[in-house]
């Protein structure tokens, strides 16, 4: 036992919450950014991402308060947990980023994501496509004689269930939004509107 | 709120003054004419003409680095601002407050390819804390101060305003300093007093314990080198400190160790693997530092003080990790240890002196100085003996060995005093750096130790101090080599050395002379003492040409991942295949 009343690789005291130092499996967390909306605000968070090696699944941004300039930026990142404590404290030494929250460790969240199916058949296709449309609750926002555009909202799984099976019914195109979340339950006067 | 109408030129210039500025190291162009106009029209700022962006924005460090002030930099568009993007990288990695101010083309050309345009923000965008395009002269005040305000705040480093040529001649409403928004941007000084306390429980019972300080320190002011110097001497806890950090606590202070790291002493890397307490003040395990990381002082818990929170847990895992500015959390570490009774296991202690003292015999700096080809570990020695006593001295260096041997027989009793290139290591740092010293310190004694290589990166700077009548004494420890590149080509790459010299040196008293300036040249140990004087003696710049044995390595060295008890102490050590072909990867 050392003489310090400390274990090592402990981290009771961190002012991150971290997590087991050896556990070094990947994990993949959704992150909303709070930031200025000026311009290359977008920029410095992607050349974050890009110059230090980090990985970016999906990346969304909107503004969303307008009289307070202020945009969301919601970035699904895959990394070891380390790694992932890393990005947040790099993300909030930018100037313009007010808040860094990890949804995946706050609470749970809600995500979901949008995406636009372009399916072209005709005939016992089109039939199937519509049919499992239906199940998927997807709405038909366009429509020809041979073909049907989608929309599908979920979650990433989902949409890409949906892909799967739209792949030999005549997928022709897609277009996703990437992910958007919300943590459930009363909001956070921190990440709600400013 | 009083606010002023004016061209956005002169709130340039106003913007400066209202931060108390008073020397811009600069260089004019097409797209900051209206700014230069401004500056002929005042007295207040003296405006220092470089001879390359580069050297304007490590002069500003010099500056910034000695008065703890922040150093501004006043370029125009295009190449102004590109020959500026090493400086700003050398401020950015050594946490340097920069302002810089460049021009811009025109709004109504950003975009078009117009004459001198680059994308200015977007290049600076990864080598500044933050940049701002201002497009609008309304903007543009409070955008100034939010630069001085994000370079000082937090952990200290460079910005970038870029001023369109049409935003410095359109009027707008300038408002002053307290009146502006400096936003959000507002790091967290005061660190978790529940941590505070458990490291003040861990000094009590440490057994092995270390101070590992770094540039934090000295950025974080002389309040935070005082306590510091309080707690290393009321604990009598060994210290050592990163090359950044050379100054923090005296190298005649008792309980000082010498600098640490790759070509740190023997005892302060020894000490620091086999601690058990090791407290990091404001440094931020560089890779220098640690060798292997997997190997790095695997007996210790640690603590680690920085502003930055993304320092913490970033390459090695500490225990106590403590987010706050030095100065802040030092002042509540020493109350809380003290109200508990100010106590350390000193018995512990004592045998862990022991120890280090054990170390120390080895002496691990020593060398002879036989014949008349000098040394260079000889020259820096005979430098450090003449000068040390003066009252008011700094010392610049460039970068390679002759930095690292300067590190290591020169002593810094004082924050403030060192000025080197140490996390990005740029060959040309020195010399505008010492004319940037100067220019805030106009009486003291500024010397810049540098490479014959390294010098000649930034040469063109001889016509600056000679036009300001600055006396910047340029030792140069002359080796015809590029020294650390041959010596790792020794260790590394089979005595192979590929381009590591230069084959047409000029001749560095004539070249001193070209420009007006005093050359003196020494090749024999005998004469040391005399040029040295001589370039002391001498009140004007002054090149001293030390030529120096070729092929000296700089030890103790710890090969590139390598761990830190697997120091190479000098040539008689075996120093064959001393690197591993998986530390080959590493430089
Ligand atoms: C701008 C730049 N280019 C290249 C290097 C790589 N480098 C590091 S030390 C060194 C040699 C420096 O030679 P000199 O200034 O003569 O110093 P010495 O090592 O001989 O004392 C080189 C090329 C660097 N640090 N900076
Ligand atoms: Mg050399």
């Amino acid at each position: 036992m050392s003489p310090l009343n400390i274990k090592k690789g402990s981290s009771s005291h961190s002012a991150y919450d971290l997590r087991d130092y050896h556990e070094q499996g990947t994990e993949r967390h959704t992150l909303a950014l709070i930031v200025d909306n000026e311009a290359g605000v977008l920029a410095r968070v992607i050349g974050l991402f890009s110059g230090r090696g980090y990985n970016i699944e999906s990346l969304t941004v909107a503004e969303i308060d307008h009289t307070g300039h202020r945009s969301r930026i919601t970035v699904v990142t895959t990394g070891t947990p380390s790694v992932i404590e890393q990005i947040k404290a790099q993300l909030g030494r930018v100037v313009p980023v007010h808040d860094v929250h990890d949804l995946t460790t706050e609470g749970v969240a809600v995500e979901r994501e949008l995406a636009l199916f372009r399916v072209v058949g005709k005939g016992d296709v089109r039939v199937e496509a519509l049919r499992l449309a239906d199940i998927f609750r997807a709405q038909v926002v366009d429509s020809t004689l041979d073909s049907f555009v989608f929309e599908v909202t979920g979650t990433s799984s989902k949409i890409d269930a949906f892909a799967e099976l739209m792949r030999p019914l005549g997928l022709e195109e897609l277009a996703r939004t990437g992910v958007v979340a919300l943590a459930r339950g009363e909001i956070d006067a921190e990440i709600g509107m400013a | 709120m009083k606010q002023e109408q004016m061209t956005g030129a002169k709130m340039v210039v106003k913007a400066l003054q209202d931060h108390g500025v008073d020397v811009v190291f600069g260089y004019p162009g097409g797209a900051v004419l209206p700014i230069y106009d401004e500056v002929f029209q005042q007295n207040r700022i003296r405006h220092v003409l470089v001879r390359h962006e580069q050297g304007a924005v490590h002069a500003a460090e010099g500056y910034a680095r000695s008065t703890g002030r922040p150093g501004v930099v006043l370029v125009t568009s295009g190449p102004g601002a590109t020959n500026s993007v090493t400086g700003l990288t050398d401020a950015l990695m050594d946490s340097v407050p920069i302002v810089l101010i460049s021009g811009q083309v025109p709004t109504f050309m950003i975009g078009n390819d117009a004459f001198q345009e680059a994308d200015t923000v977007g290049i600076t965008r990864p080598c500044t804390k933050h940049n701002w395009l201002v497009k609008e002269t309304d903007r543009l005040a409070s955008a100034i101060h939010e630069a001085f305000h994000v370079a000082m705040n937090g952990r200290p480093g460079p910005v970038l305003v870029d001023i369109p040529k049409d935003v410095q001649f359109a009027s707008g409403t300038y408002i002053g300093p307290d009146a502006a928004q400096t936003g959000h941007y507002a790091p967290k000084v005061k660190g978790d007093i529940e941590v505070v306390t458990a490291l003040a429980e861990a000094i009590e019972t440490a057994r092995r314990p270390i101070f590992y300080t770094g540039g934090g320190v000295i950025n974080s002011g002389d309040a935070a080198c005082k306590l510091l110097r309080q707690l290393v001497d009321k604990t009598g806890f060994p210290v050592t400190s990163t090359l950044m950090g050379l100054g923090a606590y005296p190298a005649n202070g008792k309980n000082w160790l010498g600098m640490l790291g790759m070509h740190g002493l023997y005892e302060a890397n020894l000490a620091m693997h086999d601690c058990d307490l090791m407290i990091n003040v404001g440094a931020r395990f560089d890779d220098r530092i640690t060798g292997r990381v997997q190997d790095f002082s695997p007996g210790s818990v640690k603590a680690h003080i920085d502003i930055d929170p993304s320092s913490i847990n970033k390459v090695i895992h500490t225990e106590l990790p403590i987010i706050g500015d030095v100065a802040h959390v030092l002042e509540d570490l020493l109350k809380v240890w003290k109200s508990r009774g100010a106590k350390t296991d000193a018995p512990a202690v004592k045998e862990w002196w022991e120890q280090i003292n054990e170390w120390r015999k080895i002496d691990c700096l020593k060398f002879e100085q036989i014949g008349s080809t000098i040394r260079p570990q000889y020259a820096i020695q005979r430098l450090e003996a003449l000068t040390k006593d003066h009252p008011d001295r700094y010392i610049c260096t460039e970068v390679g060995q002759h930095q690292m041997w300067a590190a290591q027989y020169m002593g810094m009793n004082d924050p403030k005093r060192w000025m080197t290139s140490g996390g990005l290591g740029t060959m040309g740092y020195g010399f505008p750096s010492s004319i940037g010293v100067q220019m805030a310190h106009p009486d003291a004694l500024v010397i810049n130790v540098a490479g014959e290589a390294s010098w000649l990166m930034n040469m063109q700077e001889m016509g600056t101090a000679v036009q300001y009548r600055l006396p910047v004494k340029q030792f140069i420890l002359n080796n015809e080599r590029l020294g650390m590149v041959r010596q790792w080509q020794e260790l590394l790459h089979g005595e192979r050395y590929s381009h590591s010299w230069s084959e047409a040196l000029p001749d560095f008293v004539k070249l001193a002379e070209a420009f007006g300036a005093k050359g003196i040249k020494v090749d024999d140990a005998a004469d040391v003492d005399d040029g040295i004087k001589e370039m002391l003696a001498h009140d004007g710049p002054v090149i001293l040409d030390c030529l120096v044995e070729r092929h000296e390595n700089c030890f103790p060295m710890i090969p590139s991942g390598e761990p830190h008890n697997k120091m190479l102490l000098g040539e008689a050590a075996d120093t064959d295949n001393a690197i591993k072909e998986a530390g080959a990867v590493l430089v």
